[in-house]
């Protein structure tokens, strides 16, 4: 019954996230609610292992965290240099305060 | 492997071989001198507790205020951006305030330029309560007793 | 009667989460301009997940099962600021600047807490 709940409130959520990542208006909206909605997705798994009794979906959970992370950060990167090889460090373009 | 919450003989034949082959490479290492300033900053780590239990409060604290004003219908936020000095002479220190201001809702860290931390807050309130530098000074304190304790090792 | 009450207090750790959840939902369509919302999501990221995950591991006791949930946890909280930071450092790169409620640029207060209007 609570686990039930509770998927129902995080469903409600991500509805929520969804709506502002179609929204927008930029890109970084856009970004900001996947990055959410990732979170939330890590969340649901969780509860989901619960409320079917099956604890092994903790583990793709922990993979969903891992992954949503690197994704976000790979997707910010594409976006800012156009390639996911590039080196890191202070790009030539950034101002300082 | 260790996830899997098994400990049968050859799990454990594996794991005893993980474990081995790490403690291996880090003696070569230590034994090369490769080891740079950039690991995990162990020598915080008992100091570290009574800091993070603060911080915690402190997370609880805004989130709800934040959350206040979210729900509040005529929605009193100011946000506003603020130029903060960084009273932490070592990179670690600084890094660590300004996770610890981007981890409290209200305030996240836009850039970090040297010793100055460009800060983004939600409110004029909850930028001026940092700006008061409570959590700056902590975050000094927790890195000076960090290097003290290196320099006594060496 | 203590698994009553671990089921009440996993009850209110749950249904607390979800809370701060909707609240980092609703924070996200609310709030003006894409500085604002960051503060949203970082309501869900930390009290949100923390007070979810919190409620679960009441219900999975001393087991596998929580340690593998403080693992997920101590991991979102260790990746949501730098994701957070990583995003607000690529929006001042590109030139997006945080906006006030009536949509112009806001101020910007120094070190001496001399304020400018752009």
């Amino acid at each position: 019954m609570m686990f039930a709940a509770a998927t129902i409130g995080l469903v409600v959520a991500m509805a929520l996230a969804l709506i502002r990542a179609y929204a927008g208006p930029t890109l970084y909206d856009r970004i900001l609610a996947v990055n959410a909605f990732g979170t939330k997705t890590v969340l649901m798994i969780a509860v989901l292992g619960f409320l079917m009794g099956r604890p092994e979906f903790l583990d793709i959970a922990l993979l969903y965290a891992l992954i949503n992370f690197i994704g976000t950060i790979a997707v910010l990167k594409f976006f800012r240099y156009g390639d996911l090889g590039r080196a890191g460090g202070r790009a030539e373009d950034e101002e300082g305060i | 492997m260790l996830l899997s919450g098994e400990f049968s003989l050859d799990h454990g034949l594996v794991l005893g071989l993980g474990i081995a082959s790490v403690i291996l490479v880090v003696l070569i290492a230590v034994r090369m001198d490769v080891v740079d300033h950039e690991g995990h900053p162990i020598q915080l780590t008992y100091r570290f507790i009574g800091y993070w239990l603060w911080l915690l409060v402190e997370i609880v604290k805004s989130s709800l205020d934040v959350t206040r004003r979210i729900w509040s219908p005529s929605l009193p936020i100011s946000p506003t951006m603020y130029i903060l000095k960084a009273g932490q002479p070592g990179e670690l220190g600084q890094v660590i305030y300004a996770n610890s201001i981007t981890l409290t809702p209200g305030t996240v860290t836009v850039r970090l330029d040297g010793g100055d931390i460009l800060v983004h807050a939600i409110a004029r309130e909850v930028g001026d309560a940092l700006a008061a530098g409570e959590m700056d000074r902590r975050v000094a304190r927790l890195e000076a007793s960090g290097i003290k304790v290196v320099e006594r090792a060496k | 009667m203590i698994e009553m009450l671990l089921d009440g207090l996993s009850w209110a750790l749950l249904m607390g989460g979800c809370f701060f959840i909707l609240t980092g939902g609703v924070g996200l369509l609310r709030l003006p301009g894409v500085y604002a919302r960051m503060h949203a999501a970082g309501i869900l990221d930390t009290l949100g997940a923390g007070l979810f995950l919190g409620g679960l591991m009441v219900q999975g006791g001393l087991s596998m099962v929580t340690a593998k949930l403080v693992l997920i946890l101590v991991f979102i909280l260790f990746t949501s600021p730098t994701a957070t930071y990583a995003l607000a450092n690529a929006l001042y790169g590109a030139g997006v600047r945080p906006v006030g409620r009536d949509g112009r640029q806001c101020e910007t207060i120094d070190k001496r807490g001399k304020s400018s209007k752009p």
